[in-house]
């Protein structure tokens, strides 16, 4: 990369912090989105873990929901992680009534707390597609799962048969926590898509 | 691939997860439903709010598993629930019922004046009231997966919280300024385990999430803590002791969240109705002062 890229990373809730040192540690320019001005000169966004229903509601309240949709239609990198991968998709399984229409970034479909409650959360090494150089290291809190998914999305990882994480174009979303290891090798990826270097 | 549980990763986790948000605490379904519509990131399922538990005295235990499970039934974001200090069972009991984090906590009345629950031997994670640094390591050494500062629970004044917020963040920059043979001296003086001290020296941070509780009743309260180095909110009697519950519980969401933005901090104060009655610290005898319960 000739300049480092700019990453917003989606800071209304959750787990942004630990985005924002993850992609400073790849190389990118990381900056905290709060309102729609803080969409100009992005080449991608992480929208983070944390809770999809307040973050939906955030969203809205602050101006954000309609600008990012529009954004990531007209094909700005998207890194959605658990939160950030419901909040990405087409649709829900069973919504709750609080969970808001999705950005429908990528045509998948998904299922909130699909392993069940925190009791239930869990590490486990997994083998992603197109990260080289051994198992990724998955971290799991109260994670959703991708249920159906359109024929251009392609699934990335797998774990006990049900798909977490996948890839269409510019967008990336992954049910398990990267930014809650060491390890950046899906950080690094998703920035060289931002940057137009990584295409499917 | 084969998958581990209850790992002190994924037990801070879940704490990760909850930042920059803000916890309720509800004592029904109804409550419960109100919150999660207003943007809370979780529940704390309780019988009463601390208010309630300070005016009607007695002894304060576990909530009626049946009213837990009400809640966990209503909805879709992490549920916790307390027991009482030192009370172990009780703890176990919650883990049964499958609660996202437990809060070992001073509100209720103690079960143990020596010992605090031995968290690394549960699969759920818990988190602890602190109003020092000293105390903020002692649970993390018993396995504490989250800090909160105690403040005054249910007293709608936010002082508590705000003294020990600033103790323990004070702390954790001076030590950041001591060198290596000041640190078992640190260690003796906060009566903390030698190697997490170390640790804070090395890193600046408490090595898990810290957040704020006790008293906090405005959306200014939640940006003050905020902007003091809490990472979330509980707001426990402050909402529901309030006169419009939904609305100043959605406004403490988005100060929380603008917290360094005066204009929304503004905006979201306008017309919140009555706040809750608060009580001023310096007249509660001290025996009805709930953050000196534990050490």
């Amino acid at each position: 990369m000739s300049v480092d890229p700019r990453i917003g990373v989606l800071a209304l809730q959750g787990a942004f912090a630990r985005h924002a040192e993850a992609l400073e540690e790849v190389g990118a320019h990381a900056t905290e989105v709060r309102g729609p001005e803080d969409l100009a000169g992005l080449a991608g966004i992480v929208v983070p873990g944390g809770e999809s229903t307040t973050i939906g509601m955030l969203l809205r309240s602050a101006g954000l929901w309609s600008p990012l949709r529009e954004r990531v239609s007209g094909g700005l990198a998207l890194f959605g992680t658990c939160a950030g991968m419901i909040l990405a998709a087409r649709g829900l399984v069973d919504p709750g009534p609080n969970d808001r229409e999705p950005l429908g970034a990528l045509g998948i479909t998904v299922r909130r707390n699909a392993f069940g409650r925190q009791v239930d959360s869990f590490e486990a090494d997994l083998d992603v597609r197109g990260v080289e150089g051994g198992p990724f290291h998955g971290v799991f809190i109260r994670a959703p799962v991708i249920e159906t998914w359109d024929s251009d999305v392609e699934v990335l990882a797998w774990q006990n048969g049900r798909a977490v994480m996948a890839r269409r174009g510019p967008v990336l979303v992954c049910a398990f926590h990267p930014e809650l290891t060491q390890d950046r090798r899906i950080h690094d990826l998703f920035v060289r898509m931002a940057v137009g270097e990584e295409n499917l | 691939m084969s998958e581990e549980r209850g790992t002190g990763r994924v037990k801070r986790g879940l704490a990760e997860m909850l930042k920059g948000g803000v916890i309720m605490d509800v004592v029904t379904a109804d409550h419960a439903r109100i919150a999660e519509d207003a943007g809370a990131c979780a529940v704390m399922a309780l019988e009463r709010v601390p208010a309630d538990i300070r005016a009607d005295g007695g002894v304060a235990r576990m909530s009626d598993p049946v009213l837990i499970e009400r809640i966990q039934a209503a909805v879709s974001i992490p549920v916790m629930a307390k027991c009482r200090i030192g009370h172990f069972a009780e703890a176990q009991v919650l883990e049964a019922l499958r609660v996202d984090y437990i809060d070992e906590s001073e509100v209720l009345t103690p079960a143990d004046e020596a010992n605090h629950i031995d968290k690394w031997a549960f699969t759920v994670p818990f988190v602890c009231g602190a109003t020092n640094l000293g105390e903020a390591l002692r649970r993390i050494g018993e396995g504490a997966a989250m800090i909160r500062s105690k403040g005054e629970a249910g007293s709608g004044n936010v002082v508590e919280a705000v003294r020990h917020l600033r103790s323990i963040v004070g702390d954790i920059r001076r030590l950041g300024t001591s060198d290596d043979a000041e640190l078992m001296a640190a260690a003796k003086n906060h009566a903390a385990p030698f190697e997490l001290v170390r640790e804070i020296a090395d890193t600046g941070r408490l090595p898990v999430p810290l957040f704020c509780a006790g008293g906090i009743s405005t959306p200014a309260d939640a940006s003050l803590v905020m902007q003091l180095g809490a990472e979330s909110c509980f707001v426990g009697s402050g909402i529901f002791k309030s006169g419009d519950p939904a609305k100043r519980a959605r406004a403490i969401v988005e100060a929380t969240t603008h917290y360094a933005d005066p204009d929304v901090v503004l905006k979201v104060s306008r017309d919140l109705g009555e706040p809750m009655v608060g009580i001023d610290v310096t007249t509660l005898p001290e025996s009805e002062r709930l953050a000196d319960r534990g050490w």
